[in-house]
């Protein structure tokens, strides 16, 4: 008898205690602990998250979750960082173990749905490609029939590769490989004919070989790839966090508001629009539980979204990779933040 | 005196002069006794030079150590300039420079105070030992970690390198050796609730490989508990390797509890001992000098196995190899740096399995007496 | 002052928190408690996590197509086959690599062992040096070694080693010859299983006739020309039914034949180096705890060295080695998991990749850990059958 009304007393109390947990959402966890604890790509990807010898991260990637961090504590160093293999990044962010997963991840239905997680914009626009050394004279990926083709595990590309092989009836042999840095290793020894993932991951991938030269993207693109910041489901207040703070670097280029102008446009400008963004006008901040200037410290702090994509992969850096699709809607392409109203 | 008499007993039997080795005896009786043993020995001998030689040049005669990037080593030999450059990472992986010397503190007041462990004489080892592994812990998270007393904060994923591997290997090793006793007594118990938890435990790790355990440790463990609630992903990696290896320790003291006579129980429980002075103060203590050499043979698999945790994408030796391989200045040299940390790992594991063999030999020669 | 008083019958029963059956069945409770309750709230946080983020739960994702590719696929699959099936051949592929891993170790290990106890000094220096060296680097490194720097070094396709005929070692693989079983292959095959019941009947009788008569009869060369000649006299009787298909030079790769992938050549060359150092020290220890005795009456009845290993020795010494071994041989099995480092697609990693694409992990690790768990009673069950079979039978 006291045997089972003690079992009783503390599954109860194991009850109580799982649900009390439940009661604290990701926003709210993060203002108390004091710094964003942030998902990025672990195996290093030049341009979109890498680390140096001194274990500073940098990359467009990293400059979201700086832009998170400035925009709720106001400071864009108060990030931490776990870097995560491809397999790995899913579970991290539904088990609690990271607050964001910026990690040049691709919106798919099932993982927007079955996965357990939300989405909350792209901050960049991709395709999956294919990169072949230049020695083996191919000029398009159908001619690819009977490749060994070097991929990675656990992505999307894993899926559309299997796909397009099968849609234009050609036979290939898939090395799938756990981390970037093994697959571009074997990829540089011969393993495989062709590195399929990303086009942004192969330029970035390439800045990495001993020869770039030797090794040409094909034309292709074989798949939309929207790669975008993501958060737990059910996480609506930080995903807004999370999604405005983007929508700000966005907005900012569109305006024309840059780090070294903000200070000179929060103190003069006309423009309503600016001044709602930068705080002073509207109750903006309080909407979104921030401090009213908390797009003016990402301006600050990190740039607007054309000064990241610059510093990081812009003509200046190895990688060279044209605006493109991530230009804004009003050039052509498909950076376009929801107003600010 | 008793050495006097050893010694004169020694010179008696000493072989007679006609039976001393020479060298070409040596040669004869050990190289070239029968015919096949003689083609044996060529063919072994020719297939040595065959590999030896090569090596040989690659590593030494033709290897590089001067200058301090990629272009100073050609590529006729070993471009050991790698390692000399990078050294830092190999040791502390991305641990800051300035504060390096903390580390160093740390293992060398770790090695001082390990000496008494290994003096014969010493009486009190296991009080010592118990003491160390209560005290030494919150000496090296200060130094590691710091946080106050003035030193800065280090995070662990800046950890890395022969120093992580140390770490995880003597956090293991501390960890798993009380909770492998505990759980081989419980295998051993009489309450059947608790033997069959033991027993549970022990076959259902010791079926498994590291690598679930691992992953499920760095990644699902955070699933399992209330939201919000986590662990340092080191301290994760750290509890998933001290219970694996608890369980295989387990076996072990199991089988030097299965080798204690029966007698010894009786006559315990006959002066009147109860279970934990029993278990203490008889059982264990002959017990686990009859498996020490299994002991330290599970902290040898232990030590190499901590190179799994970069598969969890932890930088212990083998990892910031691995890092050090894809920097784009250092392309092309995996071999130098791979073989580099085999090194790192051998020296340990060939010391602790000589310091196995001496235990051995001097429990077999005490056994003799 | 107590202690000195005379015991009374009521003092000699103890009070009951201090009778060691009750407190044995307290402790217990106590210990179940703790570890449901533990369980318990364990559990309890999974599903309210699981539900708070709204993810699938369920084992019926193993219905679902899997959409990904897997290298090296020994049953039936592509793309269009079920995650089930695809746990399937993942399985199947760590069978493959621990089977073939568990041969070759034992063969280098009983080399080894014997060796490092030869009278030839070089001999034995080198097994030692071989088993200091191995057993004393992590596996995984030496994996990583095999995968990248070894098998890195060998030349493109175009280059190939060609090891003879239809026979080419490349950084693809290694292309061997496929056999085609054209008609008739039954015959051949019956007369393969002729050949292996003629002499499992030849060795009875032959021990029969040894033990009647004291006969040796020549069973292994007897043994060795029945399972030689009889096959090859029903495959010419058969019209020479196999055909080999010869792996071509293509575009990107050798096509055809039968292909070895580097990730299976490094897993099987690390995991049988490496275990095959601690086999070696098995087989050393085995050999050593045969008695000096045993190989002096051996000698005494005028057997060969030889004859004393192969028929006094080795049998005897298999009774110590066996135990060990199959712990040898779980570890291997267990290790294979590693294989997720070099790309080869063992159960562990098709297992990740599957995590990956449902977001289901705590199934999937669930099946993972049964899986393995399963592997590894199934082969000390094994073991034990025949450790049980090779045991001393006392009379």
């Amino acid at each position: 008898m006291r045997l089972s009304t003690l079992f009783a007393a503390a599954s109860v109390m194991a009850l109580a205690a799982g649900g009390q947990a439940l009661a604290g959402p990701t926003f709210d966890a993060v203002k108390e602990k004091g710094f964003v604890q942030c998902g990025v790509n672990g195996s290093g990807l030049p341009g979109f998250a890498s680390v140096d010898d001194k274990g500073n991260w940098s990359g467009l990637d990293i400059d979201l979750c700086k832009a998170v961090a400035a925009a709720v504590f106001g400071d864009a160093s108060k990030v931490k960082y776990t870097p995560l293999t491809a397999k790995e990044r899913f579970t991290a962010l539904q088990s609690g173990e990271i607050d964001l997963l910026s990690r040049n991840t691709t919106w798919t239905l099932t993982r927007d749905t079955a996965l357990g997680l939300d989405f909350v914009g792209v901050n960049y626009y991709d395709g999956q490609g294919f990169m072949v050394p230049k020695s083996l004279g191919v000029k398009s990926a159908l001619e690819l029939d009977g490749a060994s083709v070097c991929v990675q595990t656990g992505t999307t590309t894993e899926l559309n590769l299997a796909d397009f092989f099968r849609a234009n009836n050609m036979s290939y042999e898939p090395v799938v490989f756990e981390t970037n840095d093994e697959l571009i290793g074997a990829f540089q020894a011969g393993r495989c004919d062709v590195f399929t993932t990303d086009q942004s991951g192969l330029y970035s991938s390439r800045t990495k070989f001993e020869n770039p030269d030797d090794f040409v993207v094909l034309p292709e693109v074989i798949s939309k790839e929207p790669l975008g910041p993501v958060v737990r489901h059910g996480d609506n207040e930080w995903g807004d966090v999370v999604r405005w703070s983007l929508y700000a670097m966005v907005e900012a280029e569109e305006y024309g508001v840059t780090s070294e102008n903000v200070d000179e446009l929060k103190a003069n400008s006309t423009n309503p629009t600016i001044r709602r963004m930068l705080g002073v006008e509207g109750e903006f901040g309080k909407a979104l539980g921030l401090p009213a200037d908390w797009a003016y410290q990402i301006i600050k702090q990190i740039g607007n979204y054309g000064e990241s994509f610059e510093r990081n992969l812009g003509a200046n850096t190895p990688l060279k990779i044209k605006r493109g699709l991530n230009d804004l809607w009003t050039r052509g392409g498909l950076q376009y933040a929801m107003p600010f109203r | 005196m008793a050495v006097q008499e050893r010694a004169s007993a020694a010179a008696a039997v000493q072989p007679p002069v006609t039976e001393r080795i020479t060298v070409l005896a040596w040669l004869k009786h050990n190289l070239f006794s029968t015919w096949y043993n003689s083609l044996l020995t060529i063919l072994v001998g020719y297939l040595l030079y065959l590999v030896l030689v090569p090596v040989f040049r690659w590593a030494v005669l033709d290897a590089t150590v001067s200058g301090d990037s990629k272009e100073a080593c050609d590529f006729a030999g070993a471009c050991w300039t790698l390692v000399k450059v990078r050294f830092g990472q190999y040791v502390y992986g991305l641990y800051p420079e300035d504060q390096r010397w903390r580390v160093n503190l740390a293992l060398a007041i770790a090695a001082v105070a390990m000496v008494p462990l290994f003096l014969e004489r010493f009486r009190h080892r296991l009080t010592y030992a118990v003491g160390l592994v209560l005290v030494y812990p919150l000496v090296g998270y200060t130094l590691f970690y710091g946080g106050w007393l003035g030193l800065p904060v280090v995070e662990t994923p800046r950890w890395g390198g022969l120093f992580l591997t140390l770490v995880i290997a003597g956090v293991g090793i501390t960890a798993s050796f009380p909770l492998g006793i505990l759980l081989a007594l419980g295998r051993r118990s009489e309450m059947p609730v608790i033997r069959s938890l033991c027993v549970a435990f022990i076959e259902l790790v010791r079926g498994v490989p590291l690598v679930t355990i691992l992953f499920m440790a760095s990644v699902m463990l955070p699933l399992f508990l209330p939201a919000g609630v986590n662990f340092d992903k080191l301290m994760r990696a750290l509890v998933g390797v001290a219970l694996f290896s608890a369980a295989y320790m387990a076996e072990v003291v199991r089988g030097g509890l299965q080798a204690i006579p029966k007698g010894q129980y009786e006559a315990a429980m006959a002066l009147g001992l109860g279970y934990w002075q029993m278990t203490g103060l008889i059982v264990l203590p002959q017990a686990l000098r009859l498996v020490i050499p299994g002991i330290v043979n599970t902290f040898i698999g232990l030590f190499k196995d901590t190179s799994l945790v970069t598969i969890i994408g932890l930088f212990d030796l083998l990892g910031m190899a691995k890092l050090i391989v894809t920097d784009p200045r250092w392309l092309g040299l995996a071999a130098e740096s791979y073989i580099f940390a085999a090194f790192g790992f051998w020296i340990f594991c060939y010391a602790m399995s000589r310091y196995s063999q001496h235990v051995e030999r001097r429990l077999s020669a005490g056994e003799r007496r | 002052m107590a202690a000195a008083e005379p015991r009374s019958g009521r003092q000699s029963r103890t009070a009951f928190w201090n009778d060691p059956r009750v407190r044995a069945i307290i402790a217990q409770a106590v210990v179940l408690l703790l570890v449901v309750a533990g369980a318990a709230y364990l559990i309890n946080n999974t599903i309210a996590n699981r539900e708070r983020l709204g993810v699938a739960s369920g084992f019926d994702f193993l219905w679902q197509v899997a959409g990904f590719d897997i290298s090296q696929t020994l049953i039936d699959y592509d793309r269009t086959y079920s995650y089930g099936r695809a746990f399937l051949v993942g399985l199947i592929n760590t069978f493959y690599v621990a089977v073939v891993g568990i041969v070759f170790a034992t063969i280098i290990g009983f080399i080894m062992g014997v060796a490092r106890l030869s009278s030839n000094w070089l001999v034995a220096k080198v097994a030692s040096a071989y088993v200091e060296i191995m057993r004393n680097i992590p596996l995984l490194l030496q994996l990583i070694v095999w995968y990248f720097v070894v098998l890195g070094g060998l030349p493109a396709p175009r280059e190939s080693i060609a090891l003879g005929e239809g026979v080419y070692l490349n950084i693809r693989g290694l292309f061997l010859p496929k056999p085609v079983f054209g008609e008739g292959t039954a015959i051949f095959l019956a007369a393969v299983v002729l050949a292996v019941i003629a002499v499992l009947v030849l060795r009875r009788w032959a021990r029969r006739r040894f033990e009647a008569t004291g006969q040796p009869f020549p069973v292994f060369w007897t043994s060795l020309a029945i399972l030689v000649l009889l096959p090859l006299l029903g495959y010419v009787l058969a019209g020479m039914p196999i055909t080999f298909e010869y792996p071509k030079l293509g575009k990107f790769r050798i096509s055809g034949g039968l292909v070895m992938l580097p990730e299976f050549m490094a897993m099987v060359a690390g995991l049988s180096i490496y275990t095959g150092a601690f086999i070696a020290e098995i087989v050393r220890a085995g050999i050593l705890a045969i008695q000096k005795g045993q190989w002096e009456a051996a000698y005494a009845l005028g057997l060969s060295r030889g004859q004393t290993l192969r028929l006094i020795v080795i049998p005897q010494a298999l009774r110590v080695i066996i135990p060990p071994q199959t712990s040898q041989y779980l570890n291997l099995t267990k290790n294979s998991s590693l294989g997720v480092a070099i790309a080869y697609p063992d159960f562990f990693n098709v297992a990740g990749t599957i995590n990956n694409q449902t977001g289901q992990a705590v199934e999937v690790i669930a099946i993972t850990m049964a899986v393995y768990l399963s592997l590894s009673l199934g082969i000390s069950a094994f073991m034990n059958w025949y450790n049980a079979r090779m045991a001393l039978v006392e009379r």
